[in-house]
This record gives C-alpha cells, sequence and structure tokens, in this order.
C-alpha cells in the first residue's frame, strides 16, 4: 500500500507548532499534521468521524488530539477514538527526512485543487 | 611528531599497504583492535588533518573547563605509532583518492599508495551561514584548535554567546563559565537538549544552568552576528541584541563524506557502507561518523567503537556476523548535572509509560515500555540506574515482573511513589495554606499536635484555616494525614483529571506557595502522571498560572481552546464568527459602515445581532480572520472576546441619558466598567449589565456582576446566570458613587479570578463558597477590597492588548491561519 503512494514535501517539522497542526489541502480532502511535544509527526484526515469537526484545531496532548466542536479524543498513531467514544478518524502516511515533512498522498489526492 | 618507520623493502618483508585518512578516535580505534587481531599483517600509514597525535575528543568539554589537560586526554602517544611501526603524518591532510591506482594524494604532494584503505573522516561542524560567521571570534566546538580560541576569549573574561542548546552546546557553556565568561546560550527549540530529553527534563536541566547562572533563551532564532573586526554580538530576528566576545557555533554536525564522494564512492548523508563496513569500492573501508549505515549516522562513540571491531575482523579477515547497528545513550558531561537518555523515549498508542517525579529531590525519570519491554528512558537528577535500564532495553528483557517497582531502579528496598500528602510534606514551615485568613503550615502542624487535632473541623475552629471559601481544605486535610500518619483518613477529593491526583483548589494553593511559574514547573513540581498533561487540565493550570503571575507568565497558546487561540469563536463547518467590541451595547454610523463593507469584502454570510447587543459576523473563512480584523481594526474596533473565559459583554440599557424614568447614566457607567475590564481572563466567561433604574432592562439581575441604578446610587448584584441554570442575583451591597461601582467591580472579578476553579461560572461559585464569604471580603473588608482591586488593576496592564491587531498586523500565530503548501 505505501509504496503506491506519493510522497510530497510540505517544508520543515518547525513549520508545525509545537503541541500543534497544520493543514495541507489536497485535490480531495485537507490533511491536518500535528507536531506532537516530543517532536514527532502525525498526520490524519482533517475531518472528525463525529460531525466533521476540523481535527488540526484540537488540542494536542501526548499522541492524542481533541476534536474542537466537541471534545472527543483520538489517537495520532492510530485515529481511534478514545475512552467510551466509537470512532476513527482516518490516518495519513507521514514521515520526516532530514528535518522535512512528507507527506503521503494517494493517486486520488494528488494534484493542486485549483488546477486548470 | 611524525614518525616513519623503516620502509617495508629494507625489513624486507612486502605485506599489504593499509592507508587510514583520519587520526581520530574511529579510525585509532580500528587500528588498534587490527593490531590485537593481526598484529604484523599491514604495513600501516595515518594521515591526520590535525597536527597532533590521537587523542579523546570527548574530553575536550573537561578540557575547556579546565578539569583536565592535553596531555591527559591523549589516547595513542608518539612511542605507541613508534612500537607498532604505524607512519604518521599529521597535520597533512588527503586531498585526492585515486582509486584507479589506488593512491592517496596530501597537501603537502605526499602520494602513497595502498592495496586497503581505510577513510575515518568524522565530520564537520555545521555553520550556520548567518551574517558575520566569518568574524574572528566566531568558531566550532570540534577540535584542540577551536577550544584554544575559547580559552584566548575566555582569558579576558567578558560575555560569550553559545548558539545551540544540544550537548555540545552545553557542555561549551558550562566550561567557557568555568572559564570566568558570563555565557548566553541561544537555542532555537523550546526546551534545551530537544532530542535527547522530554521537556520535562529539558525543563529541570535549564534551571540547574540558570541557576548556576547560565542564561539559556529558548525559542531564540539568531538573525546575525555582529561586529567589524572581530565579533561584538549577536543579534536576534525578533531584533533583541547580546553582546558577546566569542560565539561557539554548536548547532550539529555533518558527516564528511566530501572525500569519499569525490573518488566517486557512494555517499548519501554518510560514506554508505555493508555491516563489514566495506564502501562501494571493496578496496576501502569507512568507520566512524563520516559513514551511513543501514540508513542510520551516528554522531557518539559507542556506536564507532563497534563499527571498528567489524571493520577489524574483516581487514583481518576474521568470519564475524559484522554490525547490526547500535541504540544509542546519552550522558551530559558536566559535573554535577545528572541526565541520561537512552533509546526512543517518544512514546505512543501501543506502549504504556512510567513517570516518577520526586520533587523534593529534583528527580525526573520517564520509562517507555513495549510489550513489556523497555523501549526508551529518560533520566534527570537520578541517573544512577541509568546503565541497568540501558541494559535491559539492549537486550530487550521482559520486565513485567518488574514492573511496579521498576521506576525506584535496581536497588529498590520499598516506597511509595509522589502524592498529595508529600507535596503538603514538602513545602516549608512559612508556606500560606489559607489565603483568607492568612494562616501559614507551621501554625497548622503546630496546632494538631499540641492540641490534639483529628479532624478538619476542629482545624478550622482552632486555626481559622479553610474556615472561610473552604478552598484550602484539601491541603489541610492532607496535612492533617501527613502529620497524623496513617491514623487519618483524608476525605477524597475529586482530582483536575486523571493525570494527577491533585484537585483544583490545591493546585491554585500550591503553585502559589512554591512560586511554581511555568507549565512544566507545576508539573514536576506536584509529580504529574503524563508528560504534557491533556486537554481537561493544561487550560486549567495556563489560567491558573496567568492569574497568578500577571505580566511574567506568558500565555501558552498550544493550551488553549481553538476559540481561544484564534480569537474568534469556530461553528459547526469549521467557519468561524467574529464579534468586534461594542462598549456598553453602544455603537455610531462609522462602525457600522465598517461592518458593512468588511461584510461584502469578505462575502461573509450572516450578519446579526447577538443576545449580548452587539453585532456577530458569522461563517468567516479562518484564512479571511487577520484581515477581517485588520479593516475592523481600522475602524477603531477590538476584539469583543466572544469566545473567551474572560469579560465578554457589558449591556446597557438607555438610563437617563435618555429615559424618563432613568435614575444614573447607565450607558457610560457601563461602557466605563467595560473598558475597565476589558481584556481580563477570568475562570469561566464573565458578563455584566448596568440598568438605569430598578425596572432592570439590562437585565442585571442575571449577570456576573450586574449594576442596577437606584434614586440614591447603584445596587450592585453578582453570581446572576441565564444560561441552562437560571439563577437570579444575590444583592452584595449598596454604593452610592460611580467611583465605588468600579471598585468594587474590580475588586470581585479578582476574588473570582483568584479563588474559582477553572470552568466555574460566579453562580456555581458563590453557592459553594456562600455569599457570606464574598461580602467578607469585598464589602465589609475594606482593606482586602482595595488590594483585590490593585491586584486587578495590575494584571490589566499586561492584559488588555488586542489580540486581533496583534495577529492583523504583528503577524502573531501566523502559522494559524496558512496552510501547508508542497514544496516545489
Ligand atoms: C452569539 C450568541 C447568540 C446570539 O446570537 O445572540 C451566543 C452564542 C453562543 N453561546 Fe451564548 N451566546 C450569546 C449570548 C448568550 C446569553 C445572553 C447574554 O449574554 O445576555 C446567554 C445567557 C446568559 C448567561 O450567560 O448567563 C448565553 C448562554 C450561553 C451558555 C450557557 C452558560 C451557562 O452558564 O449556563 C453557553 C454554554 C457555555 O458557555 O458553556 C453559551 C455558549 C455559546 C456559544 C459560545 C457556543 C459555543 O461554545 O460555540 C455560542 C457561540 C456562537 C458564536 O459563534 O457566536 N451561551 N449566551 C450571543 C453572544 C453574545 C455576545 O455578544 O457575546
Ligand atoms: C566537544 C565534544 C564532546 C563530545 N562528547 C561526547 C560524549 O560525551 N560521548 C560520546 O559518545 N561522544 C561525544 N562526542 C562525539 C565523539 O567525539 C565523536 O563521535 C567521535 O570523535 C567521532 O570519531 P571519528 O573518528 O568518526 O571522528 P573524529 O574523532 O572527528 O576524527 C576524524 C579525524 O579525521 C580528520 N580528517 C578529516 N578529513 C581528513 C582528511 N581529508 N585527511 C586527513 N584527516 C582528515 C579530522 O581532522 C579528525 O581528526 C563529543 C564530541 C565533541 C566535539
Ligand atoms: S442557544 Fe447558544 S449555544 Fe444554543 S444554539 Fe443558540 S447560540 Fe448555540
Ligand atoms: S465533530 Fe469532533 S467531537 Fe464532534
Amino acid at each position: 500500500m505505501t509504496d503506491m503512494l506519493n510522497w510530497i514535501d510540505v517544508g520543515p517539522v518547525e513549520g508545525i507548532p509545537l503541541q500543534g497542526a497544520r493543514t495541507l489541502q489536497t485535490r480531495t480532502d485537507r490533511i491536518a499534521i500535528f507536531r506532537t511535544l516530543d517532536q514527532q509527526v502525525f498526520a490524519l484526515l482533517d475531518r472528525c468521524p463525529h460531525k466533521d469537526g476540523p481535527l488540526a484545531q484540537g488540542i494536542v496532548h501526548g499522541h492524542f488530539v481533541t476534536c474542537p466542536l466537541h471534545n472527543m479524543v483520538f489517537s495520532l498513531e492510530t485515529g481511534q477514538a478514545q475512552g467510551p467514544d466509537d470512532g476513527c478518524a482516518a490516518k495519513v502516511e507521514v514521515k520526516i527526512i532530514e528535518g522535512s515533512v512528507h507527506v503521503g498522498l494517494t493517486p486520488s489526492q494528488m494534484g493542486k485543487r485549483h488546477e486548470g | 611528531m611524525n614518525h616513519v618507520p623503516a620502509p617495508a623493502s629494507i625489513t624486507g618483508t612486502a605485506r599489504p599497504r593499509l592507508v587510514v585518512i583520519g587520526n581520530g578516535m574511529a579510525g585509532m580505534r580500528t587500528v588498534e583492535e587490527l593490531l590485537s587481531r593481526a598484529p604484523d599483517k599491514y604495513d600501516i600509514t595515518v594521515f591526520g588533518a590535525e597536527p597532533r597525535v590521537n587523542y579523546n575528543r570527548i574530553m575536550l568539554s573537561p578540557l575547556l573547563s579546565g578539569e583536565k589537560t592535553f596531555d591527559e586526554i591523549v589516547i595513542n602517544t608518539a612511542e605507541w605509532y613508534q612500537e607498532n611501526n604505524i607512519t604518521l603524518h599529521s597535520g597533512d591532510p588527503v586531498i585526492t583518492i585515486d582509486r584507479a591506482r589506488q593512491t592517496v594524494i596530501t597537501q603537502n604532494g605526499h602520494e602513497i599508495a595502498y592495496d586497503q584503505l581505510l577513510l575515518a573522516t568524522g565530520s564537520d561542524p555545521i555553520m550556520i551561514p548567518l551574517p558575520g560567521k566569518d568574524l574572528p571570534g566566531v568558531v566550532t566546538f570540534r577540535d584542540v584548535d577551536d577550544v584554544d580560541v575559547m580559552l584566548k576569549a575566555a582569558a579576558t573574561g567578558g560575555p560569550a554567546v553559545v548558539i545551540g542548546g544540544g550537548l555540545l552546546g552545553l557542555e561549551a557553556a558550562v566550561g567557557l563559565q568555568a572559564r570566568g565568561m558570563s555565557v548566553t546560550v541561544l537555542h532555537l527549540a523550546g526546551h534545551v537538549m530537544e532530542r535527547q530529553l522530554d521537556p520535562s527534563a529539558g525543563y529541570l536541566l535549564q534551571q540547574e544552568l540558570q541557576r548556576r547562572g547560565i542564561n539559556v533563551i529558548t525559542g531564540a532564532d539568531t538573525g546575525e552576528i555582529i561586529g567589524i573586526d572581530c565579533v561584538t554580538g549577536v543579534r536576534l530576528k525578533d531584533g533583541t541584541m547580546i553582546p558577546a566576545d566569542l560565539v561557539v557555533m554548536a548547532v550539529g554536525i555533518r558527516p564528511n563524506g566530501r572525500l569519499a564522494a569525490a573518488s566517486g564512492l557512494t555517499v548519501e548523508r554518510g560514506v554508505v557502507v555493508d555491516d563489514f563496513m566495506a564502501t562501494s569500492d571493496p578496496a576501502i573501508s569507512a568507520v566512524g561518523e563520516c559513514v551511513q549505515h543501514r540508513g542510520q549516522c551516528y554522531g557518539l562513540v559507542a556506536p564507532l567503537f563497534e563499527m571498528a571491531k567489524s571493520c577489524a575482523d574483516r581487514l583481518a579477515e576474521i568470519a564475524a556476523g559484522g554490525y547490526a547497528g547500535s541504540v544509542t545513550s546519552t550522558k551530559l558531561k558536566v559535573t554535577g548535572v545528572d541526565v541520561f537518555s537512552a533509546g526512543d523515549f517518544s512514546g505512543g498508542d501501543t506502549c504504556e509509560e512510567i513517570v516518577f517525579r520526586d520533587a523534593g529531590r529534583g528527580v525526573y525519570k520517564r520509562l517507555v515500555l513495549e510489550d513489556g519491554r523497555i523501549k526508551g528512558a529518560v533520566l534527570y537528577g537520578d541517573t544512577s540506574d541509568g546503565a541497568w535500564y540501558f541494559q535491559m532495553l539492549k537486550d530487550g528483557t521482559d520486565i513485567t515482573s518488574l514492573r511496579d517497582t521498576l521506576a525506584f531502579g535496581q536497588a529498590f528496598a520499598g516506597g511509595s511513589a509522589g502524592n498529595p500528602k508529600d507535596a503538603v510534606a514538602a513545602l516549608p514551615d512559612d508556606a500560606e495554606i489559607c489565603g483568607c485568613n492568612g494562616v501559614c503550615k507551621g501554625t497548622i502542624v503546630n496546632a494538631i499536635t499540641a492540641k490534639g487535632l483529628t479532624t478538619l473541623d476542629e482545624v478550622k475552629s482552632h486555626t481559622k484555616a479553610s474556615a472561610s471559601c473552604g478552598s484550602c481544605s484539601g491541603l489541610v486535610e492532607n496535612l492533617l494525614a501527613f502529620t497524623l500518619g496513617d491514623g487519618y483518613e483524608a476525605a477524597a477529593l475529586k482530582p483536575i483529571c486523571t493525570c494527577t491526583d491533585h484537585d483544583h483548589d490545591s493546585v491554585r494553593h500550591l503553585i502559589r506557595a512554591q512560586g511554581l511559574k511555568s507549565m512544566p514547573a507545576v508539573m514536576q513540581a506536584l509529580e504529574w502522571k503524563t508528560a504534557d498533561g491533556c486537554h481537561v487540565c493544561r487550560p486549567a493550570l495556563n489560567f491558573y498560572l496567568l492569574a497568578a503571575w500577571p505580566g511574567e507568565y506568558v500565555d501558552h497558546a498550544a493550551s488553549r481552546f481553538i476559540n481561544e487561540r484564534v480569537h474568534a469563536n469556530i461553528q459547526k463547518d469549521g467557519t468561524y464568527s467574529v464579534v468586534p467590541r461594542m462598549w456598553g451595547g453602544l455603537t455610531n454610523p462609522r462602525e457600522l459602515r465598517a461592518i458593512a463593507d468588511v461584510a461584502d469584502k469578505f462575502d461573509i454570510p450572516t450578519v446579526k445581532v447577538t443576545g449580548g447587543q452587539r453585532i456577530d459576523l458569522l461563517g468567516v473563512k479562518k484564512e479571511d480572520l487577520p484581515a477581517v480584523w485588520a479593516d475592523l481594526n481600522a475602524a477603531g474596533m477590538v476584539s469583543g472576546h466572544a469566545y473567551g473565559k474572560s469579560l465578554r459583554t457589558v449591556k446597557t440599557c438607555v438610563g437617563s441619558e435618555w429615559c424618563r424614568f432613568g435614575t444614573q447614566k447607565s450607558m457610560s457607567m457601563g461602557v466605563e466598567l467595560e473598558k475597565m475590564t476589558w481584556g481580563s481572563w477570568t475562570p469561566h466567561k464573565f458578563k455584566m449589565a448596568v440598568s438605569g433604574c430598578p425596572r432592570n432592562c439590562a437585565e442585571a439581575t442575571i449577570k456576573d456582576f450586574g449594576v442596577v441604578a437606584t434614586d440614591g446610587g447603584w445596587d450592585l448584584h453578582v453570581g446572576g446566570n441565564g444560561g441552562i441554570h437560571v439563577r437570579a442575583t444575590d444583592l452584595l451591597c449598596k454604593v452610592t458613587t460611580e467611583d465605588e461601582v468600579r471598585e468594587y467591580c474590580g475588586a470581585f472579578m479578582q476574588l473570582y479570578r483568584e479563588e474559582a476553579r477553572y470552568l466555574e461560572r460566579t453562580a456555581p461559585w458563590i453557592e459553594r463558597v456562600g455569599l457570606k464569604h464574598v461580602q467578607d471580603r469585598v464589602v465589609e473588608d475594606a482593606e482586602n477590597r482595595k488590594s483585590l482591586f490593585a491586584r486587578f488593576l495590575k494584571s490589566q496592564e499586561t492584559a488588555q492588548i488586542d489580540p486581533w491587531a496583534e495577529r492583523a498586523k504583528d503577524g502573531v500565530d501566523a502559522h494559524e491561519f496558512k496552510h501547508l503548501v508542497a514544496a516545489e
């Protein structure tokens, strides 16, 4: 699966605030890229499975994010909702190469949004 | 110091020739390993760029600080080279490798043939390409020459700046300080040694360095090195100037693969080698920091020594398993500071973590476990078990049976982890426990022992502690438990969240009693069980710190809900609403025109009058927010904080300015109150209203602070709430002048800010502590009212900054409003 991905460089890790996130708009989705206090980077689709809350804007703690709309907590590693809640936020592949964040996009996510 | 033994042709043995490039730690260790395996196999020649014998590079730090001399850090003396028949050309770097002819050529023009070549060129210190980087007085920290430059600068005292707060930078800083310089460390990340330490340990280390007089500035982005003939200072990108006679650049290293790349060997980040340290050319091996093995480059000696063994096996033609990569651990070599880190301590979903904090001893330990095995460890303050954890980590030892006591170390002999009881036990006797009645710990403990008190009520009646608002009752209970021992069962208090055993009130008290001024400080001192809290405790701590240390504590954006972070209200579709302040509900044509223009210009779909007497622009796109604010600012409007746990609106009716029944000027009173209180952060939202007569058209009796004008003055009401549970206000008191309205209002707000729990509105707060408590402190005690009011005004001095203007004009938090884009 991973080898079908197109890896996109979105710039240095420092471009994402610590304990925060930024978003990347693809042709089909918006991706939330998180940077945790221990300098790791994770990505989820920026769409809460509950009611589409923008996860990038939630509070980041440990390897979790709390959705800004109704406080569901999701694991950044698996996307799984924590505690009594059900649901799973879609995970996106991301890795750091020499200080730069690279996001793995599926072929359908590729391409610029306002192309043409 | 060059040693040239008799040529092989004279001694009559034609051995294969091994040429080593790099007279450093990895190269010479490989030679030593080779000699121990096959002493006479090669005719060995070594080239070193540095004009000296091989020395222990990691001891440059003690060399700098004066704890060691050069002779003490030499590894191989000139005699050693002689005894082992090794030709050493020091101070003569190799500049070309001719692989076709199997020769190397040096700067001095030597050309020497090899059968086997060993590359051990180490790495280059990174020099950030800043203006001024070439000025005399700017050095890196890599070799003895660098130390000489530093020592020369240190001889005259003066200021030094170290750029980079990693292992090397901090060791340089400590060394220069020991030599009498006043040192500032500039570090880009949020805490020092961020690659080896988590924020908690980084915080402790930073505290210790500051305590020793080293100034550490984190989040520091260096813009320029200043000076004409030699360096005189450093300027940060934010404009800050720091004077410096010496600048040490210690921002990292880059594997030195230049020579290898020029000769056509495969070089990625480093010279690529296999498990036997062979490069892409079978006649050439490489070891040390210059290599890349299984995608990994190393910057510590332990892996290099492993590589040296495998490389020696290969050169001696001994069949062995090869090098399989290393797990590394780090220790900071600063006398009196114990820091250790190993493995991957970032944790994660499949991992469990054990956090142990002993605030009294300044100890922090964090162990990350996965599948019953140690995956990473960070230790601060007590690293005596570092080797034990590291061994188990490398061995993959199953620690399930040790798990419960693992954090206490190898020599565990019983004991308990920190808890709220220990936190009060650690307080000094003069620490204030009850703020209402000014009772300190010593008084309470004395009363308990002298008078044989055994219950909270007895303590209350004998000492008055916890007899007023009761918010310190948790602390008093813990004092009872600690003084009476196991005989006392403290009433269970609800902890803030699962990250801690402390309740809201105790945390507030302890922040002040222990002078805790940052989030990591609170988490360490109160022995938080997670590394960085959660969405429940972090916003609460952020508010408590803000309220306790106005003007000093820096607001932590990442610990605020999105609304308070971007200063607008998030809507269900992820767009925002924007509510400009309309002082006392008053507006004018200019403001209305600006609002209309903004709505047109940014295609804002909904414009609505709110229940708080102002106008809401709904459906603004996040990326438009700064531009929307800029336009509103231009018309003189500021944020209405419709999103904040802060002052919201001050509703007014028309009052005696227009109304035929009005007895006082309610509009101007409302505007004044709003101008005085806007921008203040409170435990929950805070709303006010001013009505011009008892008909109360501004609905002041369901507000947090309501003012109702009467014939002779003003009635002041508190603790009202619309919302879910409607609560009418209680009458606080009656006053006559406008000045009194302001003073009581500010004092009441301050009491609420200092005493209520985060997310507790005034209505439930007053129901909990009782109206009488509030009256005692704000009405009966004039002295106290004045000091509350003074504290309120003091904290307003730094609170009334329009968050919109900061973001529209000054680019604060610009990242919040921009998407990432793919690099071209
Ligand atoms: C915009 C507004 C409704 C309107 O169009 O009139 C409004 C909108 C919201 N109110 Fe309200 N409240 C608004 C006036 C009120 C009032 C009336 C008033 O202030 O006189 C009340 C009852 C009075 C009171 O607070 O005691 C009110 C009681 C609440 C409550 C219940 C509070 C409580 O203590 O029970 C909440 C929920 C909360 O805060 O947790 C709430 C929460 C909200 C939130 C912030 C919900 C949320 O978290 O997203 C709504 C935000 C919408 C937005 O983006 O603007 N809103 N809300 C009013 C903004 C006033 C302003 O100019 O700032
Ligand atoms: C101040 C300081 C403190 C440190 N503290 C620690 C520590 O506490 N723990 C730890 O594990 N590690 C520590 N290190 C790192 C450790 O010193 C290195 O990992 C180790 O020295 C690397 O060995 P090496 O042989 O690969 O490189 P080096 O020791 O740098 O040796 C490479 C040598 O090759 C020479 N050279 C380069 N190019 C040529 C050429 N073309 N011709 C001839 N010679 C050439 C260089 O001049 C150099 O002498 C520290 C490093 C420094 C600078
Ligand atoms: S009453 Fe307040 S919180 Fe409820 S829908 Fe209306 S604006 Fe939103
Ligand atoms: S939309 Fe995320 S919790 Fe409701």
